[in-house]
């Protein structure tokens, strides 16, 4: 329990998607000029994670990895199929994608008008194919773990990414040296919340 | 088909070449591969590799899709690029791992996010889907020099006064840490690759006006 939370909390503040990672930079810049629109993002970001990373943990683990066709015959034990471990997992994101656009197309068409073009993006979104390669590199103990990291990974993503847009509101009033303006500010404004975040490193629970 | 006749390295074709070194930038102007950009910058040499990497899988699978352009179905193009580029990736892993191990365990995941990295499908939707295979290639080498450049810059900055050291040979003298020179930690830790990306720009918008934001 105690290692689910440290889990948990670490992905969040210590290891987040952003801050400390980089990942999904492309749409957190494009998309965080107004807090509705971000959350609503941030929300589908969460949600893909959430699904995409148990599943190619389970995909990984079950097809993929050194040994892992055991279960269909004992000869299978020598296989390894981990190299093709990348397309896989770009796959099952791909296709999910596609479900979560038809969702959201047909249950909230505001936001699928506003989201515009980075909703079929979502596929390429480096902080979900990022999450299925932590997966992979950290080497997970079990399912639950792995839920609870893309779980807390996902909510990560999307305090940074109402943080910074909530901040860029507020910006547009500030008088700032014009060719700052925008992307320049909105890149430091990042690092400078980065350092902010900087301060939960070291958490352990 | 007009420029059937072009010479392969005809003004029009070099300006693919360099438009995305300067103003066109992928980075600074396009905000496109920023994701990956910056994890691998901590020093020269990963950023290199990375920079490489990059150029090779662009300038294929921009050549690749370009050729494949009328035959892809439109609703499933996605798909189709995204495995193209997958495929890439992965033959450039599996080289990596076998003859540059150590780089490949320093850029750990960030090999594998070359197939989302956004310049790639940016380049790929954008250019290859509409234009001729040579072309694309082309407009695949620009832009993932573009980027290379800006991760290089980058990495030189973070590299030197993060840890006194350019690939991996000390350059500050110790002279300078005896007087009282301290590296600056900052650089190392991931805000400051941020926050030097946001200067460059600055520095680029101020060269290049029309390229200022409206707020």
């Amino acid at each position: 329990m105690e290692n689910l939370l440290n889990i948990f909390i670490s992905s969040i503040f210590v290891d987040n998607m952003i801050f400390a990672y980089f990942l999904g930079m492309c749409a957190f810049l494009a998309i965080s000029k107004t807090v509705r629109t971000s959350v609503g993002f941030g929300l589908v970001i969460l949600f893909v994670l959430a699904v995409t990373v148990p599943l190619n943990y389970l995909i990984f683990n079950y097809l993929l990895k050194q040994g892992a066709l055991v279960w269909i015959s004992p000869d299978l034990a020598h296989v390894d199929l981990s190299f093709l471990s990348f397309i896989m997992f770009i796959a099952v994101i791909a296709s999910l994608t596609q479900v979560v656009e038809m969702v959201v197309e047909k249950y909230a068409p505001v936001l699928y008008n506003e989201l515009g073009i980075f909703l079929p993006l979502v596929a390429v979104q480096c902080a979900i194919m990022g999450g299925s390669l932590f997966m992979q590199e950290r080497e997970y103990e079990n399912i639950l773990e792995v839920t609870v990291f893309a779980f807390g990974s996902g909510i990560g993503w999307l305090i940074a990414i109402v943080g910074i847009s909530a901040i860029r509101e507020k910006i547009r009033y500030s008088n700032i040296p014009a060719p700052l303006r925008g992307l320049g500010i909105a890149f430091i404004v990042t690092g400078l919340m980065a350092i902010g975040f900087m301060s939960f490193m070291g958490i352990r629970l | 088909m007009e420029n059937k006749k072009q010479p392969l390295f005809s003004p029009a074709n070099m300006k693919l070449l360099s438009k995305p070194l300067g103003r066109d930038n992928p980075i600074t102007v396009q905000v496109l591969g920023v994701c990956s950009a910056l994890a691998v910058t901590v020093q020269l040499q990963p950023a290199f590799v990375m920079a490489v990497s990059v150029i090779a899988v662009l300038a294929v699978s921009n050549l690749l899709v370009s050729l494949l352009r009328t035959t892809i179905p439109p609703r499933i193009r996605m798909i189709v690029q995204l495995m193209i580029v997958a495929f890439l990736v992965i033959i450039v892993d599996q080289i990596l791992l076998a003859f540059a191990f150590e780089i490949s365990r320093q850029l750990s995941i960030f090999v594998g996010l070359i197939i989302t990295n956004c310049i790639v499908m940016g380049r790929l939707e954008a250019f290859a889907m509409t234009n001729k295979p040579w072309q694309s290639f082309l407009d695949g080498i620009g832009n993932a020099t573009g980027y290379g450049v800006i991760l290089l810059i980058v990495a030189f900055f973070r590299e030197l006064l993060g840890s006194g050291t350019l690939w991996g040979f000390q350059v500050i003298p110790q002279a300078f840490y005896d007087a009282g020179y301290v590296n600056n930690g900052l650089f190392i830790l991931p805000p400051m690759a941020l926050i030097l990306v946001g200067v460059m720009i600055w520095i680029h918008r101020l060269k290049n006006n029309e390229l200022i934001e409206k707020n």
